[in-house]
Formats: structure tokens, sequence, C-alpha cells
């Protein structure tokens, strides 16, 4: 269930958005992803997922070079959630769930009683089994995203990578969600904007800067009042909370 | 929620019926025309014709069902179907409601196909028209493919390849129409971009089963992947689709079957356009039920809309373009109404 990444490169045209990046995750870790916008931290992220093919470089599952996986085999492995993917489907949340089978059902195979546990499972572990037949045009913001996230639990991968699966949702279902992701028992890359939930939920945090790793740690080694003043040019105190006993950050208005 | 188990056996009763529907509209549309053929003369001349029995019947009658009113609606229903797959699958790859078997500049290119043929005198005879217009087809499509590097750039590029070949082609189709032309011949290429049935025989139907067949077949494979286009590109290869492959393999199948219906039949619009939504707006989005969907609701509208073609103005024939829209926007304005979002 590990994670491996080795000196990745990737760019367009003459532009380098991620350059020699190396980061490992160990099985069942959550790893949290940080970074100005422009960080590379979307394009990083499909790399790891193998929607991209590094220009050097090369990602490992296990020790195995995604490279040389087809991509059914991938999909199996390693899910993937975009933020807010849009569609204007009639198609209801159960049918949207059931995407999540693709990479296990062949062209012409019937649906069987395994991919039927999967999908109900996915969806009560996201707590929609209750929608499964409303159409996703009448979803939430919030709801939409949790049914994204049962496309992925659908697939039943040992490796989840989310980019910024929270935006655009309210407080409660930011932590909703994170506390969801956390508790799954994968391997999980996560990238976040809003850096008090990345201490909270993050066993270890990769702070990326114009495409390279700045810092790595957990997260009291690296949000530090140095590096925010540094990476993200704001002034902030951090402490430690005396709720959860991770980093809690106050920024400063000057 | 409902097994799936029963839910298959209702398909497999609502798919009985509307075959069963199809049949109906092709015996009308074979009893109907210059002179009426009873139903029970069509049976035997059907049955005759495929050497089942041997029933005494007007020769006459009998080799007009069997030679030309047969042939000429199994083919009007094997284009209705063809357009209305491609419509449904372009849609899909695309996610465009707009996109139609004519966006890849299909349509533009046979013209200008054809066009090379009735005035420039390229080859000569219904065949070479039918070549014309085909590798016109195909030269359009492969620019659209060129210019999108082989359909992987995303939606809206192919749409936008597809709108240059277009506009280039009907240029070209206009030029040489304006300056090699005269009256007759300008009037013969705006029929037959209109489309009509009339004149084509077994030979065009047997040609169009196959390639229709095979369409319809590659469609069904790969149903499931079309379904994962539902988000997206991305989303589609994080589901393990090889987005790449199957966009270029449908491209290519979608413009082999609009190739092969236009150069023999015309560019009959509208039918890809709006047949795939009617069909999901009866039976759904997922794409192993719409494309079999698409395909019956194509193939029953296009053989009505020939009968219509034939009956709404005595001893003459309306171009079968013009019918499809005239029968299809009303039908297709009842179906905007009804699916309008609820405000």
């Amino acid at each position: 269930m590990s994670i491996v990444a080795q000196n990745l490169v990737w760019g367009v045209k003459r532009k380098t958005i991620v350059s020699d990046v190396s980061l490992s995750v160990a099985p069942g870790e959550t790893l949290g992803l940080i970074g100005p916008n422009g960080s590379g931290k979307s394009s990083l992220l499909r790399l790891l997922a193998g929607l991209r093919r590094p220009q050097s470089g090369r990602v490992a599952f296990n020790g195995q070079d995604i490279a040389k996986l087809p991509r059914r085999a991938l999909a199996r492995q390693c899910a993937f959630v975009q933020q807010s993917a849009a569609s204007d489907t009639n198609m209801s949340v159960r049918d949207v769930v059931k995407l999540g089978r693709t990479p296990h059902r062949s062209a012409l195979s019937a649906w069987s009683s395994a991919d039927e546990a999967a999908v109900r499972d996915a969806l009560t572990r996201v707590d929609m089994l209750g929608h499964a037949g409303q159409p996703w045009m009448t979803l939430s913001g919030g709801e939409r995203q949790r049914v994204h996230i049962a496309k992925a639990l659908a697939q039943e991968p040992t490796r989840m990578i989310l980019d910024e699966p929270t935006n655009h949702l309210d407080i409660h279902h930011q932590i909703e969600i994170l506390r969801l992701v956390r508790a799954l028992e994968m391997t999980n890359i996560v990238a976040l904007h809003d850096l008090n939930l990345a201490a909270m939920f993050c066993d270890r945090i990769v702070v990326l800067q114009g495409g390279s790793v700045h810092a790595s740690g957990t997260p009291e080694e690296v949000l530090t009042e140095d590096l925010l003043q540094e990476i993200f040019r704001v002034r902030a105190r951090v402490a430690t909370s005396p709720y959860h006993g991770r980093p809690q950050i106050d920024f400063l208005p000057e | 929620m409902t097994p799936d188990g029963t839910r298959g056996a209702g398909l497999v009763l609502l798919l009985a019926g509307s075959i069963s529907l199809l049949g109906i509209a092709v015996a009308v549309a074979t009893s109907i025309g210059d002179f009426h053929i009873g139903l029970r003369t069509v049976f035997w001349s059907v049955t005759n014709g495929l050497g089942l029995t041997e029933i005494d019947i007007p020769k006459i009658e009998e080799s007009v069902v069997w030679n030309l009113r047969l042939s000429r609606s199994l083919v009007a229903a094997l284009a209705g179907a063809g357009l209305a797959i491609c419509g449904a699958i372009l849609q899909a790859l695309l996610r465009n409601p707009l996109a139609e078997p004519f966006v890849l500049g299909v349509s533009a290119g046979a013209s200008t196909g054809a066009v090379c043929v009735i005035v420039l005198g390229l080859g000569a005879g219904a065949l070479s028209l039918s070549l014309g217009a085909f590798a016109g087809a195909f030269a359009a499509f492969g620019m659209v493919a060129l210019l999108s590097n082989g359909a992987t750039s995303g939606p809206n590029h192919t749409i936008l390849a597809g709108v240059a070949a277009s506009q280039l082609f009907n240029a070209l189709t206009s030029y040489i129409v304006t300056t090699a032309g005269n009256a007759q011949q300008a009037r013969d290429v705006m029929f037959w971009l209109l489309g009509s049935f009339g004149g084509v025989r077994w030979p065009d139907f047997h040609l169009l089963l196959i390639v229709v067949g095979l369409g319809l077949a590659v469609c069904l494979l790969l149903a499931r992947s079309l379904d994962a286009f539902t988000f997206g590109d991305e989303d589609a290869a994080a589901l393990g689709v090889p987005v790449g492959r199957i966009r270029l393999v449908l491209f290519g199948v979608t413009a082999l079957v609009t190739a092969t219906i236009v150069s023999m039949v015309g560019a009959i619009g509208f039918v890809g356009l709006v047949v795939p939504h009617a069909a999901r707006f009866l039976i759904g989005p997922m794409h192993m039920r719409l494309i079999p969907a698409s395909a019956i609701v194509g193939a029953v509208f296009m053989v009505v809309a020939d009968i219509m073609s034939r009956v709404i103005v005595a001893q003459q024939t309306i171009p079968i373009g013009v019918v499809t829209a005239l029968v299809g926007v009303p039908f297709f304005a009842i179906i905007l109404y009804r699916a309008r979002p609820q405000a």
C-alpha cells in the first residue's frame, strides 16, 4: 500500500511545473500536501495517481513502477478524487457510485453481488445510502463531494489521492470529509488549503513551493512560524492545541 | 431499490415491444406509395421474397414491395438507427448536448465529395457519387483528427476543429457549385444534401447492415467506458478507462457509420441530435440501455419520416431532411417542455 515517488519532473512547453520531487508515504498513512497557489500541488497529485506521465522520474506502488501497469489495474489500486468534478447528468446517486465499479467489470459482465456490496458499503460510509435514488442534479455541493468519495470507495482501492476535496464546503462538511478519509484503512495523499485542517488530520505534511518539496515531516515539524512567513507570506503564531494536541495556527492581521 | 433482475425483464419486454413497433412502421411504409398495396400482400411478398412461401400474388405488386419499398424502408431504419447511435456517442464523448453526427465535419466533407462528382463529373454514375461522398467525408474527418491531435486535445478543441473543417468544406462546395454548376446541377446538389431514400436497393441495405451492425457492437462493448466519461476525461482515466484509445476508436466508428449513411442517402439532419435526447428522456443516461434505445427510436423515427415524406404532398416526395425537422421539432419541443428545470 505504499506510494513512493522518485525525482519526478513534469512541465508544459518549456515551463517546469514539478521539478525533482521525491516523497514516500507508508501504508495506512495520510499525507497532507500544502503550498501556495501555483506551487504544483494538482500536477504532482496527477503524476502520483498515474493520470499523467512524468517527463522523468517514477512513481511506485509497493515497489512496482506504475508506468508499467495497465490503466484498469491502476484504478483498482488507487482512486483519485478531483475537486468538485461537475456534470449536468441526470444520473441517480446510485448510478454515479456504480461508475466506481468500472475497473472491476468487463465489457459485458453482469452486475455481481460483490459489485452491489461495494456500492452499498461506499454509500453507507459517506452516509448517502438514503439518497441512493436521488438525481445528481438535486444534490448540494457537500453531498456531491461525498458521492464522489463514495464512487472512489466503490473502486475498493488501497490508496486514495484527493485534490482539495473540501473546496467549497462548509466547515461541518470539511471536517466530516477529512475525518472519513482519515478513518479509511488506506494510504492517502490529500492536497489542502486550510493549514489548521491539515495539521489536525494529516500524519505527515509535505510543503510544495515552485514545484519542489520545501519541507516535509510531522505537522509539528513543518508548520512553523518561519515557514508560514517564508512560503505563505503571512505572519502567524503557532501553538499546540489544548484540545487535540496538534499545532494550532493563529494568523495575524498585520 | 429495484433489483436489477426484474428491471432486466421489463427491459426485455420494452425491447420486444419497440421492435414490434418498428416492424409495424416498416410494414406501413411498405404498403404506402404511389399506389397502395394491402398489408396482406405486403406480408406474402416478404415471405415469398425470403423463400418461405410461394403464394400466388400479382407479380408487379410483389416486385414493388420486395425490390423497391422494403429495401428502402429497411435502409431508412438502419440510417435512423446509425445516426442516432452516433449522436449518442458524440454527445457523451464531447460532453456537449449539441453534438451530433455531423459535428466532426463529415457531412460537409461528404457534400464536397458529392459535388465534385455531380458538378465536376469526376467518375460517373451513382456508385461514384457515393464513393465521392465517402472520400470527402473521410477527408474532413482526417482534417479534424489532425487538428485535434488524434482527438486527444479535449472536447472543445475537437468541436472547434470540426467547425473549422465544416466551414472549409462548405465553402469549397459553394465555390464549386457557383463557379462550375448550372441551375439544374445546383438543384440536384441541394436535393441530394437534404437526403433521399429514392434509389436505394438491397446492396445498399447489406452494406449498411454490416456497417451499422459493427458500429452498434463496438459501441455496446464500450458502453461502460462511455458512462465513465460522465464527469470528464480525467475522471474516466481515474476509473481505469484508456481515454485516448477509446476516444479515437469511437470517433473512427462514428465517422465510418456517418460517412456510409451520408454517402448513401445524403446528410439527413436532426435525427442524430434529437433522438438521443428523446431516448435519454425515456430510458435514462446509462449507455448500455441508451445506445440500443437510441437505435430503435432512431429507426422508427426515420421510417415514419420516410412515410410522411411520401404522403404530405401527393405525387411528390419531400426531401427527408425537411420532414425529420418538421416532424421532429414539435415532438422535441414537448420533451424540452416536460424536462424543463423546475423553478
